[in-house]
């Protein structure tokens, strides 16, 4: 087993090569992750701003539901997608299974109860401060939503971060719709888990210390805009 | 206020997704179910550019265990299957999912086994002899576990030799449920004897203190085949693409650039289309 300098160095080696093939894996890794945390955010503020700002019959029963789903395996909403997509499938003619746009949608699904279950908290945690300021001023339902999640935006940053990081980390779900194919659909962790399966042990772990540093750099960056948004809002 | 602020919210988030962009297409591309020892030994990294620089047909490669590969097939999720499991391929063909099946190469199995052979079967082969030993020593074995076309054959071999593997599961008879690759990592690290194609075996890079145990038996043959899938059965199979594809391997030049294929001066395959 080589040291852990020596994984340290091939990893940097890698990026620095500029290896194209390496290159396109990490931006195809990029693109797929931000575009399902992008819809999943689309989908999920909304709604959990509205289960956490409104009272309605069976909203604990929401709530549960919401909370189980943030526990979804990924090799099971790869198969679902799977069958989904799947020629054989209902969404079969669409041609979408192994493409980048079918591990979007897998991802998404992931994602979304995420954000949706994390910012339900977050925007009820604000709403039981802010309600009867709400209610004072006479604030209508759909500006009540946008208030709260306006206000709460920095703590769904990190709702948004916690998405990110399921859906950058995840394999089983895009190695199934996605198929690993060079060039196509091929990223970081399924790359990282064909190199393991090859017994280049050393080449997966270096990919595996690119991925993390991705990570760092993603989080690091959301961090400095959060920094400088809240700095520039004391103004 | 809020609304418009909002609004900017979800227009950058609209913004990452345009960025995203769509997915950049190639037309002429056909997918290719396949195993994942044609896909670890490289072998479709050096033989499929020469076929895409001939025709301008992208090869997508999905390799998978055999028997997944064939059930996404049948569900008409690629256009070529290319896999070794030659009764499962032939059924494949009888239930209409397949046009026709031709032979394209072969390679062999070899057991593999660590340095101290607890079996007592370093080089033996006669394979049905050598498993035989190792049911009786319970010295330990991995297998695939996977219904592919490596755990199929194994399969056969233990029935042959008349040894109940299902009772010994869990025993010294380990399932991985894994791939090749994955079940020569664990079954490395347990010190158990694993069968594998020597294809993936001579590229496997973390064989530790490994070597063949067991080889030369004409029981181990791996014969590889290649299918269309049927058009007819499966609307969206690109069936003049696919063919062409089918054509070319099985064509003198598609022969020589698998038999020009070779890891450490060794071949790995060895065309024998008809």
């Amino acid at each position: 087993m080589e040291s852990f300098s020596a994984i340290m160095a091939e990893a940097l080696g890698l990026i620095l090569s500029g290896d194209p093939d390496v290159i396109e894996i990490i931006v195809l890794s990029l693109r797929v992750t931000l575009s399902a945390v992008a819809v999943a955010c689309l989908i999920g503020f909304p709604l959990g701003a509205t289960v956490g700002a409104f009272r309605f019959p069976l909203r604990a029963g929401v709530i549960v539901v919401m909370n189980t789903m943030m526990g979804l395996p990924p090799v099971v909403v790869g198969l679902l997608v799977y069958l989904m997509l799947s020629a054989a499938g209902p969404l079969g003619v669409l041609g979408l299974l192994y493409s980048p746009t079918a591990m979007v949608i897998a991802q998404t699904i992931l994602v979304t109860p995420i954000v949706a279950a994390l910012s339900r908290q977050v925007i009820e945690d604000l709403y039981n401060e802010y309600s009867e300021q709400f209610t004072s001023l006479g604030v209508g339902p759909l500006d009540r939503v946008l208030a709260l999640l306006w206000d709460a935006r920095y703590s769904l940053l990190t709702v948004a971060l916690a998405g990110f990081g399921r859906a950058v980390a995840e394999v089983g779900a895009v190695i199934i719709v996605g198929g690993n194919i060079n060039h196509v659909t091929r990223v970081m962790t399924t790359t990282i888990a064909l190199e393991t399966s090859k017994g280049n042990l050393q080449l997966a772990l270096a990919l595996g210390m690119i991925l993390l540093t991705i990570a760092v750099i993603v989080n690091g960056l959301l961090m400095a805009i959060r920094g400088t948004a809240a700095r520039a809002a004391y103004v | 206020m809020f609304r418009r602020s909002f609004l900017g919210f979800a227009a950058a988030g609209l913004l990452a997704l345009g960025l995203a962009g769509p997915a950049a297409a190639q037309e002429d591309f056909i997918v290719v179910q396949s195993t994942t020892s044609t896909q670890n030994s490289g072998l479709f990294d050096h033989i499929l550019p020469i076929f895409t620089d001939k025709t301008g047909i992208e090869v997508r490669v999905v390799a998978v265990g055999t028997g997944q590969a064939i059930k996404n097939a049948a569900n008409g999720d690629g256009d070529v299957l290319f896999v070794h499991a030659k009764p499962a391929e032939e059924k494949f063909v009888a239930d209409g999912q397949g046009v026709s099946r031709s032979d394209v190469m072969y390679n062999d199995f070899v057991i593999v086994g660590p340095p101290a052979d607890p079996a007592g079967v370093a080089g033996m082969s006669d394979a049905v002899a050598a498993l035989t030993m190792i049911a009786e020593t319970e010295a330990p074995f991995a297998s695939r576990g996977d219904d592919s076309g490596t755990h199929k054959a194994e399969l056969g071999l233990w029935a042959e030799a008349g040894v109940d593997v299902g009772a010994a599961s869990g025993g010294w008879y380990r399932e991985t449920g894994s791939g090749m690759g994955a079940t020569l990592n664990t079954g490395t690290g347990m010190g158990a004897y694993i069968m594998t194609d020597r294809a993936t075996w001579i590229s496997f890079g973390n064989k530790g203190d490994y070597q063949i145990a067991i080889e030369g038996d004409e029981k181990m043959f791996n014969q590889y085949g290649i299918i269309l899938v049927n058009p007819e059965k499966h609307p969206n199979v690109k069936a003049d693409l696919g063919q062409q594809f089918v054509d070319w391997v099985l064509s003198d030049e598609g022969q020589e650039a698998i038999a020009s294929y070779k890891v450490d001066g060794q071949q790995l395959f060895f065309p024998n289309a008809q």
